[in-house]
């Protein structure tokens, strides 16, 4: 619960701010703020939890005074969806792939970029920065061309590849950093006892690296869990993932409601379950890219 | 995200603290050869799939919508003279202007009275936690608060029910006189009678219009006024299963309750009253020789809600969806920010007499502004590429008032459209205008380098 919370508070700003309109008055208005965060996601949950019919006939807060129009019949007949659960199932067949490409690609990268000499090593280094705004858009028509051209337009595989390749500047650039800063001593004292540079990054490296791979990975995991773009693109219709499939509901918006809410709250599950154990990191990471 | 970061900087807070040299020395005696086997998997993916495109986008752009006939700049002229792709450049300043600053100002506000309330990290996981759900999930969730029906969208249910609160909505909308009564219509749809009332002579006013299923439950047997004085019944002149005679209040027929008469003389109110609940009134002696009118505020149609997704509000509705995803994000790297300004220069400026708005202005913005300018600067890059949202959340009939360029990219060259040509051109555009980030971002590491 720390990991969003700053470590030291400024004691006297609020303290005056308190004395001047009033504590309860700025209590009740971040209160109201909470809840007006809070009120989209609980509507769709609830939406999720009500029948079609139901849904079609009354706002969701209907629920609070007739809760027996809880049911689990949206998420019963989700699961009875092949096409939802196929989709489902590449989701997880294309994040987790995806994630663990950056992680092993980009910490070689790094490792590189950290400790090896090469010649143009500098000038690389600056053209990954380059690198890291770079939008997807750019890439989009021409790799539509290069995949039907490679004949993977349309797999997984291809979607895989393009997350990884997008991945790569910020997770080089991340782990470059962190692996600079490990002790010169560390890794010479390594290789005197006879350690090959695989072994030393394997060994040493990967795990002293730990922290700022686990940022790495779970930034990169979301960020591929909930793309939609990339995969409406490079995806067909047997590689699409959940939010393409969802998306394709959304034409007839009014009469899906059952199937997108629950199938979007179903989508959200997992990354909420990763940013919820995973908060510290996933906030390291986001300051690692952008803070100073 | 991962390729959205503005201004990155060599120690991010995951790196141990500063002390050790930034510049890392390369292990003495590695062979060349097995640097490129670390770096090979990286370079062949970032060069194919990121670096290439790049050219090929710049190349393709100067091509037609098939790519087989040279056009020059054509397809940019077309970007800037089409008017569907006007409205994406002219939506895309507006997001890029409007949802960083919304963004930011909220994430500042949040960050600096959290720092107050015990419940702050609590406050902070709300605030944050739409970082972590896709933009399809956000816009679902999104098109749900903005359905037009206050029966549907929560964010009508509850602007329609303030405005209920403040101005009662009309007890009897679409009710209209039975043909025949002696009720004419007047100016701005009310209805006036062509006799005027004299003291003892019960005014009769049938109406028609309205479903008995709408009638309150509380509506009871339409009553004939009783005593002397200005009286008169206005009633649903209908008998449910029929034989009910015009113009007669038949028994079964129900008054209408809280309908506004007024007593007009030469177009003046000298008098008003509210039917009770057998649809009677009686109005005061002032009241006589005058024409009866019933306001149109009794048959207004109901308050329909907000057109959110309509033409013009679409886009400022979208922008919300972004900053209620994007605040949690400026809070707290701003809360980070705030965790560094130190503590004893706020205390000395208020020994010095500053009021708490003289020290957040003066001194805590100012410190803060190196964060500020890349919460701001992360965001546009952010914003300048927003797809999802809008291609979620705006209706069908209203996309083309949403338009954003990497809508219009996707729909030019893939979505139904097939011109490779202005969607490279648009693509190339949206480069140019990460540019002066890049190069700033390049120019930082460089000087950091040489540090």
């Amino acid at each position: 619960m720390t990991a969003v919370d700053s470590p030291r508070p400024i004691p006297s700003l609020p303290a005056r701010l308190t004395a001047r309109f009033g504590g309860g008055a700025m209590r009740l208005a971040l209160l109201l703020v909470a809840l007006f965060w809070l009120v989209p996601t609980l509507g769709l949950l609830v939406s999720s939890l009500r029948g079609p019919t139901d849904i079609q006939s009354s706002g969701w807060w209907q629920v609070f005074t007739s809760p027996a129009q809880l049911t689990l019949h949206n998420y019963a007949s989700l699961m009875g969806n092949s096409a939802i659960t196929h989709a489902l199932l590449n989701t997880v067949l294309i994040t987790v792939p995806a994630t663990l490409l950056v992680v092993v690609i980009g910490a070689a990268a790094g490792y590189a970029f950290a400790w090896l000499e090469f010649p143009g090593r500098d000038w690389l280094f600056l053209l990954l920065i380059g690198l890291l705004v770079v939008p997807v858009q750019v890439a989009l028509i021409p790799v539509t061309d290069l995949y039907a051209r490679l004949g993977i337009f349309g797999s997984l595989f291809g979607v895989i590849l393009f997350h990884t390749a997008f991945g790569l500047p910020f997770a080089i650039f991340l782990l470059r950093n962190f692996f600079a800063e490990i002790p010169r001593e560390l890794l010479e004292a390594a290789r005197l006892d006879g350690a090959g540079e695989l072994r030393l990054f394997a060994r040493v490296v990967l795990p002293l690296g730990g922290p700022a791979i686990a940022s790495l990975a779970i930034f990169q995991f979301l960020w591929v869990w909930n793309d939609m773009l990339v995969a409406l693109i490079f995806a067909n219709s047997n590689s699409a993932p959940l939010t393409v499939a969802l998306q394709q509901q959304t034409r007839q918006f009014g009469d899906n409601i059952d199937v997108l809410s629950s199938g979007a709250f179903l989508s959200m599950v997992i990354p909420l379950a990763v940013f919820f154990a995973f908060q510290r990191q996933f906030v390291n990471g986001i300051m690692a890219g952008a803070v100073k | 995200m991962s390729a959205s970061m503005a201004a990155p900087d060599t120690a991010g807070p995951v790196t141990p603290p500063a002390g050790t040299p930034r510049r890392a020395k390369g292990i003495t005696g590695t062979r060349p050869w097995v640097a490129a086997l670390f770096l090979l998997p990286a370079l062949v993916l970032l060069g194919a799939l990121v670096v290439y495109p790049i050219g090929y986008s710049i190349v393709r752009s100067l091509y037609d919508a098939g790519g087989s006939g040279f056009v020059g700049v054509r397809n940019y002229g077309t970007v800037f003279s089409d008017s569907g792709t006007l409205t994406a450049v002219r939506n895309n300043a507006i997001w890029v202007v409007v949802a960083p600053s919304i963004t930011t100002a909220l994430g500042l506000i949040f960050a600096v009275l959290t720092e107050r309330v015990r419940w702050g990290t609590a406050f902070k996981l709300v605030v944050f936690m739409p970082m972590a759900i896709s933009m399809l999930a956000a816009g679902i969730i999104f098109r749900l608060v903005y359905e037009q029906d206050p029966n549907q969208g929560v964010a009508n249910a509850v602007i329609s029910s303030v405005h209920d609160t403040f101005s009662a909505g009309s007890a009897y909308p679409g009710a209209r006189p039975r043909p025949g009564a002696d009720l004419a219509p007047t100016a701005g749809g009310s209805y006036t009678t062509r006799s005027t009332v004299r003291p003892g002579t019960a005014a009769l006013l049938p109406l028609v219009g309205i479903p008995q299923a709408e009638l309150p439950s509380s509506a009871q047997q339409a009553g004939r006024p009783r005593g002397g004085g200005i009286t008169g019944t206005v009633w649903l002149d209908f008998t449910p299963g029929g034989g009910g005679r015009a113009g007669v209040i038949d028994p079964g027929e129900k008054g209408l309750k809280g309908v506004t008469v007024q007593a007009v003389k030469v177009g003046r109110v000298v008098a008003s009253a509210k039917t009770a609940a057998d649809g009677t009134f009686t109005l005061p002696a002032t009241a006589q020789g005058a024409q009866l009118r019933l306001p149109a505020s009794n048959f207004a149609a109901r308050y329909g809600g907000v057109d959110w997704l309509g033409p013009t509000l679409v886009t400022p509705s979208i922008i919300g969806a972004y900053v209620w995803m994007w605040a949690g994000f400026a809070m707290v790297l701003i809360a980070a920010g705030l965790a560094g300004v130190p503590r004893e220069l706020l205390e000395a400026a208020r020994v010095d007499g500053a009021n708490e708005w003289q020290v957040f202005r003066k001194i805590t913005v100012p410190l803060l502004a190196p964060v500020l300018a890349v919460v701001v600067v992360t965001l546009m890059i952010n914003v300048l590429k927003i797809f999802d949202l809008v291609y979620i959340i705006a209706p069908g009939a209203t996309q083309n008032n949403a338009m954003v360029l990497a809508l219009k990219l996707y729909l030019t060259s893939f979505g139904g459209g097939n011109d490779q040509g202005v969607g490279s051109a648009i693509s190339v555009l949206l480069l140019l205008l990460v540019l002066p980030v890049m190069i700033f971002n390049i120019r930082r590491i460089r000087r950091e380098g040489r540090r």
